[in-house]
């Protein structure tokens, strides 16, 4: 048997104390273990991206990240963004221009986009493209995508600028 | 709706109604479901290609802790299950759970390991060997064709299905002919690629004998029929549920020995069995598709009218006849499709469907009208070239004319009304055809490779029963069913056959049922992907669901608005003739008396007493009804794009590219974009990335997602999307099936498009996908030749 490994982190806010085979991806633990199945599994080898979460503000793949490697740190997946009744921007602009279809390689795409619109900077539709080319999606086309990430970040900016403005002054 | 009344949500931007527990993670696909006492399987599969299996030593992995047993095809007695054919000559290969005595591609499962977790399943896998006894492993479909080694011992040859057929006179044709313009095109095997992998839990409960398998397919019809068969079980007792399923695109749309599989173990166990692939699996495993030779002649007269064609099809069908489209669908498919939507009456052309050592193939969106349309726009072009003409001049001159329609094609299919013309000239006006031309000769004059290709191609959708969705195969692909139902509290809910997978079916179905009761579109539940929802179904494939189930679901909801209307009118002592429906509130012309669905409902069910006793014999606020478009409709686009090539790297860039499409009437327009979208791109990534490699042992060298490329967003180019928008005068509602266009003639118009761009080379773009390293090879020996 191999022997397990106490782990502590916060996943959406919330603590989680567990013991773990030192093995145990981190997608089967928060899947499995932790009932979060909004993270979908596409490939096991980090090229597809459905698996994208946020540690620690930053994008990774859980497929290939161990859940130990996480211990002490901080994961947002899906189900820490928004909800049915209150969706996040990016999950409002994704719902209004149909930039998902079956759904699957959706959570990750957001996770992916999460980031972009925490850098807050300015991109064009390429730099946008290019950002969001580590999540395959073979529903879209990705040109929905693309409107509703560019238009969540142009009012992310927009709202930024809007709000900084008095301080600026 | 009523005539009177202008439809509220067809046509709509609809937002759907699927997206808010899709977007938060709240979705339920196959693998999320979490059942008490789950056992898992691991499956050890084949690294030959062809071999007989001499042994299969399982001691070290049954002594894993956690191991509950290791099974082979001798532990299964179900017989195995034929794809059958009306089709003369057809050989049929049989599918089994787990390999019997012989390995045919790699990737095949020998033997299945259930564990309490998946992760022990995989470590006793790991200890399992199999001894082999390797046999010649037949990869080329040429070499196959002609071999004396079988792959399947007790067929006659390795052609499971040949056909030749002609129409016209085709000697004459070319005896007449200006010019002839032939080519050797190769178009090379493609997998589907969903995101989700294939994925099925079965949960065979012990007291009520009865089995539910959860599968992500898109067939839970077919798959129940199958399996009712091969469990020799009845239908009642056998339920498969297709819950959110993460794309199909074809890959979905067959039977899988998994799926047998854990249904006989969990059957066997008493627990529920799941089995979930990876992608090494997938890539293994799941159907793949557009593996084909094909050499073809066109026949033109100087005004560039095509005169006659003719084509020799080799179709490369893989190990096994896929259950239930058999291995006749996609090459047949090439030939039937190959004359397209032009006015082209001799043709002749040869099939030949090869078994090979490798994975099976099956449908993939667009069943080979994508290779149809690649070799005829190429040979189009060529003759265009020839002639000196342009090639959307060529085009105009050829496609089927408004006035002609009904056109019976060479092949035999007919066209009904669609706007071929129209598509043509509609995408030209959107590019602005002149100015990609100056575009392009400004481009040249700077020494880039820059080139325009344009395509045009129609299909058949919402095919009804009086032909089959692939040929003499024995299912009903042609009828669908709808039920609409509004109960004691007035909500509706609307069940159909057809399973979603992405196409939005939640909403798109929703708003049809809206319109014709007159309720908010978001009170409408649709239920979808169950066997056990509806008496039969199939599922959704070949651009079917909302031309069938969009008219059953019309056809249903009329008739329970006049079930409404009449319970309504005894309530409120009107003539039904007075009455209106709106927003789910009946209320009587001319009057302030009104009702509400809910108060309806209540009345019908629940007031006991409340309708006299002739009229409660029929009470109920609920119809089934049955929609089947006999022949099915026309669905036509023509796709332009703009490529420019690095001439030091060979990379082809998209720089443009726009559709013109007559899918008929619009239910949601958004969902429609977005469904040409997707079928766009995965047509250039069959175009420039996409290909599954053999090596000649039959080894998959693209067995990973670095080895099989799929687009990016940041290779996808702006799409641009237009549509006529005219309503089919064929189905009820006016719909055209679209799922499956973006990917026929994306290939064709990229591949037109790049022979454009090396035109100062004389290079003919005649197998795909095009990638930097065969143009590389095709300019270098273009050079080479001219020195």
């Amino acid at each position: 048997m191999i022997r397990k490994r106490p782990i502590i982190l916060t996943v959406n806010g919330s603590t989680y104390a567990r013991d773990i085979e030192p093995r145990r991806l981190l997608t089967d633990f928060l899947r499995e273990d932790l009932g979060l199945t909004g993270i979908h599994v596409g490939c096991e080898h980090g090229v597809c991206g459905a698996c994208t979460v946020l540690l620690d503000g930053t994008s990774a793949r859980a497929c290939l990240c161990l859940a130990v490697q996480a211990d002490g740190r901080e994961v947002t997946t899906v189900e820490g963004m928004g909800e049915i009744g209150a969706l996040s921007l990016l999950q409002e602009k994704f719902r209004k221009h149909h930039a998902l279809q079956c759904g699957f390689c959706t959570p990750g795409m957001l996770a992916t986009a999460h980031e972009i619109l925490s850098d807050a900077a300015p991109l064009t539709d390429a730099e946008i493209r290019e950002a969001l080319s580590g999540n395959l999606c073979r529903c879209t086309g990705y040109e929905h995508i693309v409107r509703a990430v560019s238009e969540a970040l142009s009012e992310r900016l927009g709202s930024t600028a809007a709000g900084s403005a008095p301080n600026a002054g | 709706m009523q005539d009177d009344a202008r439809p509220k949500f067809i046509g709509s931007r609809v937002q759907r109604l699927e997206d808010p527990r899709l977007l938060t993670g709240a979705g339920g696909f196959v693998d999320d479901i979490q059942l008490a006492h789950t056992l898992h399987v691991a499956l050890v599969r084949s690294d030959h290609a062809h071999a007989r299996i001499l042994s299969v030593d399982v001691d070290a992995a049954g002594a894993l802790p956690g191991v509950i047993g290791i099974y082979t095809a001798d532990d299964f007695s179900a017989s195995p299950l034929h794809a059958t054919s009306r089709m003369k000559g057809y050989q049929s290969t049989g599918i089994t759970a787990l390999a019997e005595g012989k390995v045919r591609f790699v990737g095949e499962a020998i033997a299945a390991v259930v564990a309490e977790s998946r992760y022990i399943a995989e470590d006793a896998a790991g200890l399992i060997t199999v001894g082999y006894a390797p046999l010649p492993d037949l990869v080329d479909s040429r070499i196959a064709a002609a071999s004396d080694v079988l792959l399947h011992e007790h067929h006659e040859s390795n052609i499971l299905v040949s056909r030749k057929f002609a129409r016209g006179d085709v000697a004459e044709a070319f005896a007449n002919a200006a010019i002839r313009v032939k080519d050797s095109f190769r178009f090379h095997r493609k997998t589907p690629l969903a995101i989700e992998n294939r994925s099925y839990l079965a949960d065979f409960n012990k007291g009520k004998q009865a089995l539910t398998l959860y599968s992500s397919t898109q067939v839970p019809g077919v798959i129940r029929d199958a399996l009712a068969e091969v469990l020799a079980m009845p239908g009642h007792s056998v339920r498969v549920v297709a819950p959110d399923v993460g794309g199909g695109f074809g890959g979905k749309a067959s039977l899988y020995p998994e799926e047998i599989l854990v249904s006989l173990l969990s059957r066997k166990l008493g627990q529920p069995v799941k089995w979930t692939s990876d992608r090494l699996e997938d890539l293994l495993t799941t159907s793949q598709a557009f593996d084909e030779a094909i050499d073809a002649e066109l026949a033109v007269d100087k005004d560039g009218h095509l005169l006659g064609l003719k084509a020799e099809i080799l179709g490369d069908v893989g190990a096994y006849s896929i259950y239930p489209w058999t291995a006749a669908l996609e090459p047949m498919q090439v030939a039937g499709f190959l004359p397209g939507p032009y006015q082209l009456a001799n043709y002749q052309a040869e099939v030949v469907a090869v078994t090979t050592n490798k994975t099976p193939a099956g449908p993939y969106r667009g069943v080979g009208r994508p290779a149809a349309a690649f070799v005829l726009e190429r040979l189009i072009d060529m003759a265009a070239q020839r002639l000196d003409l342009d090639p959307v001049e060529m085009r105009r001159r050829n496609l089927v004319q408004p006035g002609q329609f009904p056109y019976r094609t060479g092949s035999g299919i007919v066209w009904d009304q669609s706007g071929f013309i129209e598509c043509l000239e509609l995408a030209c006006k959107g590019v602005n055809y002149p100015a990609l031309q100056a575009e392009r000769s400004v481009a040249r004059q700077a020494g880039r490779w820059f080139g325009v290709g344009v395509a045009s191609y129609a299909e058949l959708t919402g095919i009804g029963s009086r032909m089959s969705a692939a040929p003499g195969m024995p299912i009903n692909t042609g009828t669908e069913t709808a039920t609409v139902e509004v109960d004691a509290s007035g909500a509706v809910r609307a069940t159909f056959g057809v399973a979603s997978h992405g196409q939005g079916l939640e909403t798109t179905l929703a708003q049809i049922v809206a319109d014709e009761l007159s309720v908010p579109v978001d009170s409408v539940q649709v239920i979808h992907g169950d066997s056990a929802a509806v008496t039969h179904s199939t599922g959704t494939y070949a651009s079917r669901s909302a031309v069938l189930a969009g008219g059953a679901a019309h056809l249903s909801g009329q008739a329970v608005r006049d079930k409404v209307l009449e319970a309504a009118a005894f309530m409120l002592e009107a003539d039904t003739d007075d009455l209106d429906i709106e927003d789910g509130i009946i209320s009587e012309r001319g009057t302030n008396k009104t009702l509400s669905l809910a108060e309806v409902g209540r009345a019908v069910y629940s007031e006991m007493g409340r309708f006299p006793l002739e009229m409660r014999a029929e009470l109920d606020l609920r119809a089934t009804k049955f929609y089947d478009p006999e022949f099915g409709t026309t669905t036509s686009a023509t796709h332009i794009a703009a490529v420019e090539i690095d001439p030091e790297t060979f990379i082809v860039t998209v720089k443009r590219f726009l559709v013109a499409e007559d899918c008929g009437r619009l239910i949601n327009p958004m969902i429609v974009d977005g469904q040409v979208h997707g079928g766009i791109v995965q047509g250039i990534g069959a175009a420039l990335y996409e290909e599954v490699v053999h090596d000649q042992n039959g080894q998959a060298l693209s067995a990973s997602l670095v080895d099989y490329v799929a687009p990016s967003a940041a290779e996808t180019p702006k799409l641009e999307v237009l549509h006529l928008d005219t309503a089919a005068l064929g189905t009820l509602g006016g719909y055209r099936g679209m799922g499956e266009g973006g990917t026929i003639g994306a290939p064709a118009a990229i591949a037109n498009a790049i022979t454009d761009a090396l035109s100062h080379l004389n290079i003919n773009i005649s197998e795909l996908p095009a990638t930097p390293e065969r143009i590389y090879r095709l300019v270098t020996q273009a050079i080479e030749g001219d020195t």
